[in-house]
């Protein structure tokens, strides 16, 4: 091994495993790289020295024992501050869980510990998964290691900047409207938000629960499918969780072959809005899906232009109840407890203390969009648009294996930017929204540079439900193909930090 | 405020109830967790994640508390729903965990039922059911520094969530109408039938005294020959079947005197005081109150299978009422008396005497004459006398065999009442055992017979009844304690009469 921080996670694993370096030798390079960089990018909000270097040991001496290594064992990863982490801070970027340390594990959490994962720490992110931009952090923006001034998108910024300036090789994110997604295709990394259920939501602090998935992020497609069964399958503590195997990820991942698929180019994400080095690129991956031997044909779902109102209906009013429960009472952050004030009153003077602005916004909205009167016509229509876009989806993947759209409009912002617009932040999830609502499997993965700004443009896969093989397999053969023809990966093309 | 009397008031109004009823299942642990729901344990020992609303955490249903409330919808007569939803009631409050309470919402477990109940008199009343559903109950909060325990007046309040996440199934009526001057007496008899019908099903004791059953009486009048309801009052927490039926009573002359006044019934929550019977204004429910239910993400549907269904109805015990006929037969008692011993409440504590080996006319003594009587004086249940079945059944067996008798045994009664221990304990701490030991009683009836030579007299004459004034003396001075045949036998030796 050349290059501690630079290698996959396969790679370094293998390494690991034949005693080429110790899982603590990795560990510390990393822990070095993100004592250099992390000042500069801010993905990181908590770093565990101790328990990352304590779990490499662990590694070290199971292999020293001779026993048998997991495929992940021994490799670094960066753990989006939203998974509850025993005796770690958890803040989900928010003040309001300031000083919080949970007692117990998130399953997500409790299966990288088991597969010898060391996770060096936690990564920030927009207040509790709100936002594309990781600006909504109450810990401060993180920077995009292609251009520190751009935002990393979100909300899982953190995670996915930790991948693109190699203080990572692998990390956690969430997707609830395209989390994992739009940071990874804003950074040139990976992210997969796998079918909802398939990924245990216990521990993982809720912003709305019937959108919310923990995935994978990487930096290659391979990577991303060992994360992925690391972390997938049946976990009894969650009622949504699915109880059926995991599809072979791995093996799809491996395969570079879709001679034969079909693989439908959804029409309405393009136009108006969306930049034209973006579409550029796009368009010529899905030329490069008809060399590599897919057909290829165009299919319209037009209640995906519902998407949006749809989505801020029903995750506003979900994540209004699921905030509830930060009223001072048992834990996090608590203002104006002085002996003269009421239980109500120190409620309210913490959350106005420690709850962001687009928090504040969505609870509002989501307390509105369920009240007496109004339900129906909010909550009520949003979920029978779900209902519609599911049909879409329906429709299409009964004549092809998986769907393709660029994964965002556009490429990484300006910090401030969009700050003060919430309506233009919202449209860097025009594309993602759909698979949230319809709880199947995507994938975005870097599909080169546009050229008007040099800045990385994400390739969307979706699969149907359960059919999450289908975007490993579609999306190892893309990456293979690209990094061919590029001579690199994409992201050797990012400037030194 | 002067109230109208309450015959007064049935000459104007016409009361409609509506009673909804919480019960707290019996099982081993929570609605949606793995922790123990055992009472009496340490606060906030019984707790982890999910019923404390950690960040994070997620429900998992316990099957056992849906099968417990499946059992209560059939023996309520209800349908059950082929396919339902929890939903979350959004609302705030320190002691819920949350702050929304896993419920449900439009789409309850068990719905459109009937539960008869028999009345004083035998005749039987019909209260429809509108549904039965699941949901979790709250923590427990402690107001301190204040007077009265509420909130009001306290410096701090102390929260336990040890009861966070129990199961509750809530069990609500349709209104009650058509009661008439009997409302109160159908309210009683319907929280107690229920109570029965929940412990038939063993699915909860249902005691009432450790909140394991909690009634709210909501309650409105309309002036007689109207259709429209009234506006309605919601007694909250009333907790004894006898508090049941002073709630209703009370609040029908609460709102006759209101209406008769020309003035307006405010819709609000009332807190009910066992001290006079009254009640009190709580909080205002007007429409700004909206809970913002909407279907439970974290949880899938329930669809129990009709064949599930089908053996569960199956496996229902005899109900109550058909049981209480078949006790009557057994126990050869008259309609009368056996309508004595339900008002009295005292089927199961003698059952539960008889199971404990007393004969059935000695256990239905017992607990109809001095516990019924002190219940009564003290207004609470008999089967909440601080006295068990078996405590009753020890006092017949040691009366059987002679070692004590009625009079001796009442005092065990009361002993054991007041707290003093077992029977035995009791016969042995006071020295109350029957003494029929012939020198231990020779002295005594020497005694008698010297005190009351005219007596002693008469009876050598031959007139034999006047022997009882002797026992009667003996007694006196053995203070109760001797064996009366005994010491008859010995007056009459001494005097040289034969019996």
């Amino acid at each position: 091994m050349t290059d501690l921080i630079r290698s996959t996670a396969a790679e370094t694993a293998a390494a690991i495993a034949s005693g080429q370096v110790s899982a603590v030798e990795v560990t510390q390079a990393h822990l070095d790289r993100i004592e250099a960089v992390d000042k500069k990018v801010n993905a990181f909000l908590h770093v565990d020295t101790e328990g990352a270097l304590g779990a490499a040991r662990a590694v070290d001496e199971k292999r020293a024992r001779g026993e048998k290594l997991g495929p992940l064992a021994g490799v670094p990863l960066a753990l989006k501050d939203v998974f509850t982490t025993k005796g770690i801070p958890t803040t989900c970027g928010s003040k309001i869980l300031e000083g919080w340390i949970p007692p117990y594990d998130a399953t997500v959490t409790s299966r990288l510990k088991d597969a010898g994962v060391v996770i060096l720490g936690k990564t920030n992110m927009d207040e509790f998964a709100m936002g594309s931009s990781t600006e909504n952090s109450a810990y401060g923006p993180t920077g995009n290691p292609w251009d520190l001034s751009r935002i990393p998108g979100g909300s899982g910024g953190g995670s996915a900047a930790a991948l693109a300036a190699y203080q990572a090789p692998l990390a956690i994110g969430t997707d609830t409207g395209g989390s994992i997604r739009q940071p990874g295709a804003i950074t040139g990394t990976v992210g997969v938000k796998p079918t909802y259920g398939s990924v245990s939501r216990y521990g993982l602090v809720a912003f709305s629960s019937s959108l919310d998935q923990g995935g994978p992020c990487a930096r290659t497609v391979l990577d991303a499918a060992l994360l992925h069964e690391a972390i997938a399958g049946h976990d009894p503590m969650d009622s949504t969780s699915i109880d059926a195997p995991v599809p072979a990820v791995v093996e799809a991942a491996k395969r570079r072959d879709i001679r034969g698929m079909r693989i439908g180019v959804v029409k309405e994400f393009a136009g108006e809005g969306y930049q034209a080095g973006v579409m550029q690129r796009f368009n010529e991956s899905v030329e490069l899906l008809r060399e590599l031997g897919a057909e290829v044909v165009e299919i319209s779902c037009p209640s995906f232009l519902l998407a949006m109102p749809a989505y801020y209906l029903i995750a506003p009013s979900e994540a209004s109840s699921n905030l509830a429960r930060f009223d001072a009472m048992r834990y996090g952050l608590r203002v104006g407890d002085d002996g003269t004030r009421s239980a109500e009153d120190v409620t309210a003077l913490t959350r106005e203390a420690g709850f962001g602005a687009e928090v504040k916004r969505r609870i509002i909205l989501g307390t509105y969009a369920l009240s007496s009167g109004y339900y129906d016509a909010y909550y009520g229509s949003a979920q029978k648009v779900r209902t519609l876009i599911s049909r879409d989806f329906d429709a299409a993947f009964a004549g092809v294996d998986v769907l393709v759209s660029p994964t965002t409009p556009t490429t990484a912002f300006p910090i401030g930017e969009r700050a003060d617009d919430p309506l233009a932040m919202y449209l860097a999830d025009l594309c993602t929204i759909p698979s949230n609502l319809a709880g199947n499997a995507a994938m975005s993965l870097p599909c080169g540079l546009a050229p008007e700004d040099n800045l990385p443009v994400g390739l969307q896969i979706i699969a149907p439900a359960m059919a999450d093989d289908r975007l490993y397999r579609v999306g190892g053969a893309v990456e293979a193909a690209l990094n061919d023809k590029w001579g690199h990966t994409l992201l050797e093309e990012a400037p030194a930090l | 405020m002067n109230l109208v009397s309450y015959d007064d008031a049935m000459a104007s109004y016409d009361p409609v109830m509506g009673l909804e009823v919480h019960v707290e299942l019996g099982t081993k642990t929570k609605m949606f967790c793995g922790c123990s729901t055992e009472l009496g344990a340490e606060p906030n020992s019984q707790t982890c994640p999910t019923c404390l609303g950690l960040p994070g955490s997620l429900p998992v249903v316990n099957a056992i508390g849906v099968e417990s409330a499946i059992k209560i919808g059939l023996a309520l007569n209800c349908e059950i729903a082929e396919w339902c939803r929890f939903a979350r009631k959004n609302y705030f409050y320190p002691d819920m965990p949350k702050n929304f309470q896993t419920s449900q919402y439009d789409e309850p477990i068990a719905f459109n039922g009937y539960l008869d109940v028999q009345l004083e008199d035998g005749e039987i009343f019909r209260v429809e059911i509108e549904r039965a559903h699941m949901e979790e109950d709250t923590g427990k909060s402690s107001h301190i520094g204040g007077a009265t325990g509420r909130i009001h007046g306290a410096s701090h309040s102390l929260l336990d969530y040890n009861r966070a996440g129990i199961p509750l199934i809530e069990i609500v009526t349709k209104p009650i109408e058509g009661a008439g001057v009997r409302a109160p007496e159908v309210a009683k008899a319907y929280v107690a039938e229920l109570r029965e019908l929940i412990k038939a099903l063993d699915v909860s004791e249902a005691r009432m005294d450790k909140g394991q059953m909690r009634c709210d009486v909501n309650l409105s009048l309309r002036p007689h020959g109207r259709e429209k309801f009234g506006t309605r009052s919601e007694t909250k927490n009333v907790n004894s079947l006898r508090s049941v039926e002073r709630a209703a009573r009370f609040e029908i002359m609460r709102h006759a005197t209101v209406l008769d006044d020309g003035g307006t019934i405010v819709q609000e929550t009332r807190h009910f005081h066992e001290e006079d019977g009254s009640t009190t204004a709580g909080r205002i429910k007007d429409n700004a109150e909206d809970y913002r239910y909407f279907p439970e993400p974290d949880l899938v549907p329930i669809a129990p299978s009709r064949e599930w269904v089908e053996e569960l109805r199956a496996g229902l015990p005899e109900l109550p009422r058909l049981r209480r006929a078949r006790l009557q037969g057994e126990w050869g008692l008259s309609d009368k008396d056996m309508q004595s011993v339900l008002n009295a409440g005292a089927v199961q504590p003698i059952l539960e005497t008889i199971a404990a080996g007393a004969p059935a006319d000695q256990a239905r003594k017992w607990w109809m004459g001095e516990l019924a009587r002190r219940s009564n004086e003290t207004g609470t249940d008999l089967a909440e006398q601080p006295i068990t079945p078996a405590q009753v059944a020890r006092v017949c067996a040691l009366v059987a065999e002679g070692k004590l008798n009625d009079k001796l045994a009442r005092q065990v009664i009361e002993a054991v009442l007041a707290g003093e221990g077992e029977p035995d304990a009791v016969v042995e701490k006071r020295g109350l055992a029957v003494v029929s030991d012939d020198s231990a009683l020779g002295a005594a009836v020497d005694q008698a017979i010297a005190e009351n030579a005219a007596i002693a007299d008469k009876i050598r004459d031959g007139k034999l009844a006047a022997v009882g004034a002797l026992v009667g003396a003996v007694m006196k001075t053995t203070r109760g304690q001797a064996d009366a045949a005994r010491v008859k036998d010995l007056i009459l030796e001494k005097l040289g009469v034969q019996a």
